[in-house]
């Protein structure tokens, strides 16, 4: 069989074929299609020669996402209980930030679009008002004929009984048998009624959009031939079919960064390292999250953005304005700052030569030799060395002190610092020590800062995938299937009885079971992950706590919150009782698991020579530097720092005292050096 | 300076990072309420001698942005040999605090056995004692009517939680059981900071920090400054109101003249009312740290930390109901005083800077509490539900609508969970159609909500403002509406005498209580407003079609879009009455 994945970014669209028969792999990378994504997506197929009647494909699409942000969304209707439409206008009473009272926020769904019907379950799920389904066929006729694209039901306490919102979508399919319906009890079945009603109206607002762009690209390729099931990629790092994926449309939202950290996950615990940290960095930002014993952590507590809170379970992606087009800039205080604002693609950085005369981080790795003036993709008109050399000398060197290498070298610091905290943030302030971890770095600019990062952070390894600029394609070609199950629970867990959780999480995995069958996908095993959300009781934050076994008893219960608390607060209370909240199961449909070693990047053997030499800036100063060809390096070989490493889209760079080694997969394993751990500058750069 | 710039930036954050973990922890294992749904609380980092802000949480509630280090001085001052491992406990208002409710926990934090700084953090406990459950009496007299006062006492002495004072603390407050858990929070909040701040430290060195603590502290007011240098020099007067004192039924007038010279604002609120006989006076520390908010609501670029007030100068208004002596109840201070002490200064301010600021903000925290007992469980509660309001307008936009608190940044607790917790049912939760006031931009609305009693007694208090005069509006904008309450018991209405504030009154099953909360100002003259956003406005329900006439001077034909002639006719005929009348 031919597996591809082809995943849609922001500026790219990259694809990997994998052909099993003759183990081969080829890839792409054109330009991202803006309007319909499809184009750029054929258009990758075709750079591979793809043979459409033989291949499966899986996609990732960041259309539901740009859909969201640019507010190109369906018209949708909302349906709610008599004296709570503005729920979703209201939001929990808050401002966008903390200080200025200047902002602006309009709900997805405006307000003459939301109707309310007579009907009232309370918090014990009884019926306190009947619902009227003919009144709830009146409301889905005018709202009709107001243009409605897509309709959402929401009713209070629907996640205790959903009896009403079935009910009302019954009514509604009777008047508009082709609408497009969305119930939130069956998105998310947990109590918090602006949360679980936003997360409907996202689903609502982007179905349509959805639809539409897959099945225009299933049209095409069927066209060209394409015989297969189309599977695309989801937020929590899973695939499902084209079959379904609209009807949850809000799953695939983030799809994008999930994608890179699946690929970071199953290519660590490949190279022998199942606990790691993934470190995306491109031209606006940096994506951190992470990762333990090959599973990346998931929440389901993401925010897009202001108010707008996606309550189904997502890989939990940091992100941190910072990345290589991010600006450097001196404020009032006199002091350095690196991001958030981003230079973009357009202008894009000084270097690339198309109007940009802020200087970026990336123009900082320029004029420090860590990258490669002539190696770069998006330039459109060379600019000079010296050029950006004085620019920065010039807007940052001067206020500080500094001349223009000077500054680059500091552009550098802020922006790792900025890094390291957001991977402190993942990790140490959530009870992980980073040093138990290795940084699997990827994505444009990932490579470049790793090894200095890891260094700060006490992190004693870095993983550079076989193809950095690629991972999010190669988490389309390995991701599984995966559907999540919450079910809320609210019980002491002293009065839980035996059974009890296991009845639960199997019942979870039959839901999932049916769903892959309806599905129809090729898998080779069903795995099931569980995982409990708890709390002490009077609380209102819950703790993930991971479940081993699904036949789990209240005392070990308890014990693995207690643990699960200690280690995250170093706190015990033995004082309150605990509560089983969630329980919560993620169903995995295994895929046939492609051979990573086929990434090992193949290319002439340059033995472990230097292709070149060049002056590069490190914290100990500047250092003449061998450069080598990353297609030539084959497995087994080993570089020691201080060393620059170019392949076509990324640049590792190794730090003197540091030793990186190809492993079977092609992966660079680098070993921070003895005496590891920060270093700070000795001297100014000169 | 012999510290280099970047060192300095990466300490900064360093710093930054510390506090903001602290934040974090705090919240989520927090039992309380009001903190881990509401976020009312606070973490930083303060100066070993003089407790002056070192650095301070990204998140924490914008009112304590100044008054912990006045109580961390006060602990200071009365600390004899701080040692590892000891926290210190104070809620005492004239001691640099805010209410009874908000606990502050303080711990020397030593490097190498030798004090470094101090760590502290401040939580708002659901009940401290006092004659109304939550704290909030709207009529008492004096604090001792308002709950247990703690003076500094070393609840933790190395590391060891002193059992006898806990027993004090719960035999004196309400809904203890739960307590345990927000004293170990808070303190666990302290001891991460602890930890962090011990790496930050070794990573660069004692004295690199302590350098780059005061060089930063320079930099703050450098940047302070450099935004005041913006506002023409001059003296501005800004004004404004509490409805009363919830005792004696008068306004209390905050009267604040800005003066603003070279890089420097000098801040003179001594033509305020005198201290009053209820609960809205305010103690001198929330006074100031509520000039400094809303200074910092204006310039939200700069950082905080001691630098960033030193060019602040604001004279203490002895004598006035805004410098609060003992035994002066003080409940309000901190969550009503303090806004309209930030409504002066934003008043004052907008008469400089006109196109940076906005109109009012609906500013009060719609305290409601709910007492009794649920016959169904047999178990006592206290229900808590905090408001937002509208947001004034502005140069180029409209207000938003229900944001929160001018001091605070809470989330309202989800409907579901009051409903599951309490014996409530919500009858309505909707957007005060109307509240906004009209303006070239806006004001945002306010929320109007209904709940009802379902079994058992209870008790209802509020403590609210704006209930007699709505936000002010800017540059020629309406003021927003005002905060309403009404009880209906037995199908009979009740307006509390002082509108927005009373205590203690009965309700039974079927019995509700009905607020609706103020709309933000408007900006800018109502009739400049662009027509097509009235229509829009009109369509969405936010205002009637008789309001987009009267508050506008926009007409609507049958199908809701602008009768354009109709329009440019009323509005030129309402402009030339408006000037007879005015001659």
């Amino acid at each position: 069989m031919t597996i591809v994945g082809c995943d849609v970014g922001g500026t790219f669209t990259d694809l990997i074929l994998y052909d099993e028969a003759s183990d081969e792999l080829r890839v792409a990378k054109v330009p991202t299609t803006g309007d319909n994504q499809a184009e750029g997506v054929l258009e990758a197929l075709e750079r591979v020669e793809a043979r459409l009647s033989e291949i499966a494909i899986v996609h990732g699409t960041t259309t539901t996402t740009n859909a969201l942000l640019e507010r190109k969304i369906a018209r949708c209707g909302l349906i709610t209980t008599r004296g709570f439409r503005d729920v979703l206008e209201l939001g929990r009473r808050t401002r966008p930030r903390p200080y200025g009272l200047i902002g602006s926020f309009e709900p997805l769904i405006p307000r003459e679009m939301r109707v309310e019907v007579d009907e009232r379950i309370d918090a014990e799920g009884e019926v306190l008002r009947p619902l009227d389904p003919a009144e709830v066929e009146k409301a889905v006729e005018d709202l009709r004929a107001k243009g409605m694209e897509s309709l959402v039901i929401h009713f209070l306490h629907s996640y205790i009984n959903s009896a009403h919102e079935e009910a009302a979508a019954a009514a509604a399919r009777r008047v508009w048998p082709e609408g497009c319906v969305t119930i939130g009890s069956a998105l998310v079945s947990e109590f918090r009624e602006y949360e679980r009603g936003v997360t409907a109206a996202v689903n609502a607002a982007i179905r349509p959009v959805l639809a539409r762009y897959i099945g225009r690209l299933e049209e095409e390729l069927r066209r060209r031939g394409y015989r297969r099931d189309l599977l695309i990629m989801q937020g929590n790092g899973g695939t499902v079919s084209a079959r379904i994926v609209a009807e949850a449309a809000v799953n695939t939202v983030m799809s994008g960064p999930a994608s890179g950290v699946i690929a970071a996950a199953l290519t660590a615990e490949e190279a022998g390292f199942p606990d790691a940290v993934s470190y995306d960095m491109g031209g606006t930002s940096s994506d951190v999250a992470l990762i333990r014993s090959g599973v990346p952590l998931v929440t389901s507590e993401t925010e897009l953005e202001y108010a707008m809170p996606i309550h189904v379970p997502m890989v939990d992606v940091h992100t941190i304005g910072a990345g290589g087009g991010s600006i450097a800039r001196i404020d009032e205080a006199g002091l350095l700052r690196v991001g958030p604002e981003s230079a973009g693609a357009v202008p894009g950085p000084i270097c690339f030569g198309r109007g940009g005369t802020q200087p970026t981080v990336t123009d900082a790795n320029l004029v420090l030799g860590r990258l490669n003036h002539d190696g770069l993709l998006a330039v459109r008109q060379k600019v000079p060395i010296e050029a950006i050399r004085a620019r920065l000398a010039e807007s940052v060197g001067g206020p500080l002190g500094l001349d223009g290498e000077a500054a680059a070298a500091a552009i550098l610091r802020v922006a790792n610092d900025r890094m390291a905290g957001a991977i402190r943030m993942v990790s140490l302030a959530r009870g992980h020590d980073p040093r138990d971890f290795v940084l699997v770095a990827f994505g444009g600019a990932g490579p470049l800062h790793a090894a200095a990062l890891a260094r700060e952070l006490g992190i004693p390894r870095v993983l550079v995938p076989a193809r950095p600029g690629l991972t999010n394609a190669l988490g389309c070609v390995l991701a599984d299937l995966r559907h999540d199950f919450v079910r809320s629970v609210n019980k002491p867990v002293q009065a839980i009885e035996d059974g009890f959780v296991a009845s639960i999480l199997e019942s979870q995995i039959e839901e999932g079971r049916a769903l892959l069958e309806r599905e129809a996908a090729e898998i080779d095993d069903l795995v099931a992950l569980h995982r409990a959300e708890m709390q002490f009781e009077g609380q209102s934050h819950l703790l993930s706590v991971e479940l081993p076994d699904r036949a789990i008893g209240r005392e070990a219960l308890q014990r693995a919150f207690e643990a699960a608390y200690w280690r995250r607060f170093e706190v015990a209370l033995p004082e309150i009782r605990a509560v089983l909240v969630n329980l919560h199961t993620a169903v995995i449909g295994k895929r046939r698991r492609i051979p990573l070693t086929a990434l090992a990047t193949a290319g002439p053997d340059s033995g472990e020579t230097p292709v070149s030499r060049r002056r590069v800036w490190f914290a100990e100063g500047w250092a003449d530097t061998p450069i080598y060809r990353r297609g030539g390096l084959r497995p087994g070989a080993t570089v020691a720092g201080p060393a620059v490493i170019e392949q076509m889209d990324a640049t590792t760079v190794i730090e003197p005292g540091d030793e990186a080694r190809v492993d079977k997969a092609g992966n660079l394993v680098i070993t921070i050096g003895e005496g590891g751990g920060p270093r700070l500058p000795k001297a100014a750069p000169s | 300076m012999t510290i280099d710039p970047i060192t300095l930036v990466v300490i900064q954050n360093g710093l930054q990072q510390v506090c903001n973990e602290m934040d974090l922890a705090f919240v989520r294992a927090a039992f309380s309420p009001v903190i881990s749904e509401a976020l009312d609380r606070s973490d930083g980092i303060y100066h070993r001698t003089t407790g002056a802000l070192i650095a301070q949480g990204d998140l924490g509630l914008p009112v304590f942005v100044g008054t912990m280090q006045f109580s961390t001085a006060a602990v200071i001052a009365r600390a004899k040999s701080p040692r590892p491992g000891d926290i210190w406990i104070v809620n005492d208002p004239y001691l640099g605090g805010t209410h009874l409710m908000d606990v502050k926990f303080v711990k020397p934090f030593f490097h190498r056995g030798r004090l470094f700084a101090w760590l502290a953090n401040t939580g708002h406990w659901p009940d401290l004692g006092g004659a109304v459950p939550g704290g909030f009496s709207a009529n008492a007299t004096e604090v001792e009517q308002e709950g247990l006062r703690l003076p500094p006492v070393r609840l933790y002495k190395e590391g060891v939680l002193d059992e006898e004072i806990l027993s004090i603390i719960f035999s004196n407050i309400r809904i203890a059981d739960q307590r345990i858990g927000d004293i170990k929070a808070q303190a666990a909040a302290l001891a991460i900071g602890e930890k962090r701040l011990t790496a930050l430290i070794e990573r660069y060195g004692e004295d690199v920090v302590e350098e780059a603590i005061s060089e930063l502290e320079a930099r703050a007011a450098q940047q302070m400054r450099a935004k005041i240098a913006t506002v023409p020099d001059g003296v501005y007067e800004g004004e404004s109101f509490v409805d009363s004192d919830g005792v004696e039924d008068r306004p209390l007038r905050i009267a604040l003249t800005l003066r603003k010279a070279g890089t420097e604002l000098y801040f003179d609120l001594s033509r305020s009312s005198p201290p009053c006989r209820g609960p809205m006076n305010s103690v001198i520390a929330t006074t100031k740290s509520s000039v400094y908010l809303a200074v910092k609501h204006v310039f939200p670029e700069v950082p905080i930390n001691a630098g960033t007030f030193q060019p602040l100068h604001i004279a203490d208004p002895v004598g006035t109901f805004l410098d609060a002596r003992y035994p002066r109840p003080v409940s309000g201070c901190a969550a009503e005083v303090s806004q309209r002490i930030a409504e002066a200064v934003f008043a004052a301010l907008g008469q400089a800077i006109p196109d940076r600021l906005f109109a009012a903000p609906a500013g009060t925290s719609g305290n409601f509490a709910l007492g009794g007992s649920d016959p169904k469980t047999g178990r006592n509660y206290v229900m808590y539900l905090i408001s937002g309001g509208g947001y004034g307008g502005s140069a180029r936009l409209d207000g938003i609508s229900n944001g929160c608190s001018t001091i605070g940044i809470s989330k309202t607790t989800p409907l579901e969970v009051i409903e599951q917790r309490y014996p409530v049912l919500f009858e309505e939760y909707a957007l005060a159609e109307g509240s906004g006031g009209a303006g070239r931009q806006r004001g945002g609305f306010g929320v109007r909500y209904a709940v009802r009693l379902r079994r058992g007694e209870a008790r209802a208090s509020f403590v609210m403002d704006h209930g007699r005069f709505g936000p002010q509006g800017a540059q020629g904008g309406a003021d927003g509406r005002v905060n309403r309450v009404t009880v209906r018991r037995n199908g009979e209405d009740y307006v509390p005498p002082h509108l927005s504030k009373d205590q203690g009154i009965a309700i039974g099953p079927g019995d509700s209580v009905i607020v609706e909360t103020p709309g933000g100002g408007g900006f800018g003259p109502p009739f400049e407003r662009d027509p097509a956003l009235v229509a829009r406005d009109v369509r969405r329900g936010y205002y009637t079609r008789a309001e987009a006439e009267e508050r506008f001077g926009v007409v609507l034909d049958a199908g809701m879009e602008v009768d354009v002639a109709a329009t440019a006719e009323r509005r030129v005929r309402f402009t030339t009455e408006a000037q007879r009348q005015r001659e």
